[in-house]
């Protein structure tokens, strides 16, 4: 059986998969886009009900696609994103072939081989986009919690009447963990929040989303070569940030004040007991300080010298718990808020690093044709949200035509 | 190029760190010490050897910490007493990190003193209450920083040598202890 002979091949049908294909579209490179599911697959299974993006409407933007809806400063659900992404694969008329996975990517001498749920294809090049939060990351000793208590990833999350009765141990304060801690509280649980190294953010700074100013003030805009320890910036958690109507902050004070327990970071099990670090303090400690460093940089920036709202310091119990009884029945469930990481196992191209990580030059990859996007920090800081895409995937596509243009 | 002098070779740990990123195998190290029942609850602790970098080292002279526990617990004191001794380490290592976190930043110190107090509740080891834990209730740490540098920075010192202590972290996480009759 002969294999199907395509210049570029796509791999994922989610906003950054579009945009590779818009840009390839545009220069009338020849191309098509394999998605396992259908496209904007992630947003319509692997996400909870009442998700909505933390980056106002106006800033979800896509390449040719700016936001023309009546609320621009609103936050979009899931749903909608969903349509959005539809859209942008409708408008840019993307040959995006659906149902078919992806199982095999490897080099050949010309390019790469494809094997896919829908036969073989031969590509000179191949764009990654397949996802960065394929998988729910959990510690290894979840597998030591005892089987009385019902675990959960955010894939699994839906919605707090899914979960059997009793209180419930959300662990990671990212914006995942304190959106889904925030949500139980509220409908009635007792939720105790295990928090490591976080991101303290305010929903607004002197009245604008404070995302408005990462984007103005060209925090979003520092490169990828220019970040100081690019390992680290690239795994930081996501900011604790939601999007709703009232533009409420979400930050460890206002899920105190809803009645959540916080607790340290989550070390390990020990006979059937969840034991807790004691260094929750310090972990609180650096994200108010690097968040009042944030803002006063904002105010640098646009020249302001009046003060601002303060922040209060994160308020930490004066004796925090450092052990639970996860067999006592106290919590009924856990949700591992504990991050994300993409899924390779088809990528037969030596180009992971030893902890399974893609390695890549702004989204070129050291083997010839082989792109990435769609990664956190791919080339700038806002290349980990939605808007970050259009310049990424421009400079990808610039530089794979160039490659593709380069005799051989 | 900074100027300030704080007598941490950063550049050197710096190096390392990226040496050590490919090479994780020469990173590990092992710390020993070895004690010695002297009488009474008075022992003698030397510490000399460690392993690390792929082979063996020796500090460069002997230590040796005499344990035992002060009158009104009716006993000699030839020595601090032992669970003292992890507040040694805590203010050790926390002002060590200052120190090397201030000349990475280009802050110079003047002066850090540090006050370490552990609140401990000795009906646990007395056996006097179950409830109580043997250990620490908690520790607080009290630093007095004078460098050239503003509150916030003096507090990021702070707080960042917190993140990269050895100490800070074996004292607030569990670790797995083994302890066997040879
Ligand atoms: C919970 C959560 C909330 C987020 N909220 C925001 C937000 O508010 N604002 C923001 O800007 N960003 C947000 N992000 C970050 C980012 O925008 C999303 O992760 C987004 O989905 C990334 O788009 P993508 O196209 O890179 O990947 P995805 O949307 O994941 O698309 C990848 C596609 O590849 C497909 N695929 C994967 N493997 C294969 C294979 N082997 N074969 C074929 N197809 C495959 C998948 O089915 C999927 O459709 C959020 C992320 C998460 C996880």
């Amino acid at each position: 059986m002969s294999a199907e002979r395509v210049t570029t091949v796509v791999v994922g049908a989610g906003h950054a998969g579009l945009a590779a294909s818009h840009f390839l579209t545009a220069r009338s490179i020849d191309h098509v886009v394999l998605e396992r599911g259908a496209v904007a697959n992630s947003w319509r299974r692997e996400r909870w009900d009442s998700l909505r993006l933390l980056t106002p409407n106006w800033l979800s933007r896509l390449p040719g696609l700016d936001y023309d809806g009546p609320d621009p400063d609103g936050y979009q659900t899931a749903g909608e994103v969903v349509d959005l992404i539809e859209r942008f694969a409708a408008v840019t008329g993307a040959p995006v072939r659906t149902e078919t996975a992806l199982t095999s990517l490897s080099r050949t001498d010309d390019g790469y081989h494809l094997v896919t749920s829908a036969g073989e294809l031969n590509s000179r090049s191949v764009v990654l986009a397949s996802g960065a939060c394929n998988v729910p990351v959990t510690p290894a000793f979840a597998a030591a919690v005892p089987p009385s208590v019902h675990q959960v990833t955010p894939f699994d999350y839906r919605s707090p009447v899914h979960l059997p009765q009793g209180g419930v141990l959300v662990v990671g304060a990212s914006a995942t963990g304190v959106q889904i801690a925030a949500e139980l509280q509220r409908s009635g649980r007792q939720v105790i929040l295990s928090t490591g190294e976080h991101v303290r953010m305010p929903r607004t700074h002197r009245d604008r989303d404070v995302l408005w100013w990462m984007d103005a003030s060209g925090v979003w805009d520092q490169r990828y070569d220019e970040v100081d320890d690019l390992t680290r910036a690239r795994r930081l958690p996501s900011p604790q940030l939601v999007g709703g109507p009232k533009r409420e902050t979400l930050d460890l004070n206002a899920l105190t004040d809803l009645g959540v327990e916080l607790v340290g970071r989550w070390a390990a099990v020990r006979e059937g007991r969840a034991l807790f670090s004691g260094g929750l303090r310090n972990v609180c400690s650096l994200a108010d300080l690097k968040m009042n460093r944030l803002l006063a940089g904002f105010d640098q920036w646009a020249g302001i010298t009046s003060p601002a709202e303060e922040h209060a310091p994160t308020r930490v119990p004066a004796r925090t718990r450092l052990t639970l009884d996860l067999g006592s029945g106290e919590i009924g469930t856990i949700v591992w808020a504990t991050g994300f990481r993409p899924d390779y196992r088809w990528l037969d191209v030596p180009v992971l690093d030893e902890k399974g990580r893609l390695r890549h030059e702004g989204g070129v990859t050291g083997s010839p044709g082989l792109y990435a996007l769609g990664l956190p920090l791919l080339r700038r800081r806002r290349s980990t949200f939605l808007n970050g895409i259009e310049d990424d995937a421009r400079f990808v596509i610039d530089h794979l035509a160039a490659s593709l243009a380069t005799p051989r | 190029m900074t100027t300030i002098d704080n007598g941490v070779n950063v550049q050197a740990l710096l190096d390392a760190r990226e040496v050590l990123k490919g090479a994780p195998e020469a990173a590990q190290f092992t710390w020993r010490a070895n004690s010695k029942w002297t009488k009474g609850v008075h022992s003698t602790t030397t510490i000399e050897k460690f392993f690390g970098l792929g082979q063996e080292q020796t500090h460069k002279a002997e230590t040796e910490f005499a344990s035992d526990h002060p009158a009104v617990f009716a006993a000699e004191d030839n020595g601090i007493t032992p669970i003292e001794y992890l507040l040694v380490g805590l203010a050790g290592c926390l002002t060590a990190g200052v120190a090397s976190v201030a000349q990475n930043r280009g802050i110079q110190l003047r002066s850090v003193e540090a006050t370490v107090e552990g609140n401990h509740d000795i009906r646990g080891i007395l056996g006097a209450d179950s409830d109580v834990r043997n250990g620490y209730n908690d520790i607080k740490v009290t630093f007095h920083i004078d460098a050239d540098a503003s509150k916030e920075e003096i507090e990021a010192l702070v707080a960042q040598s917190q993140k990269r202590s050895a100490v800070f972290d074996a004292l607030t996480n569990p670790t797995d202890v083994t302890v066997e009759v040879a």
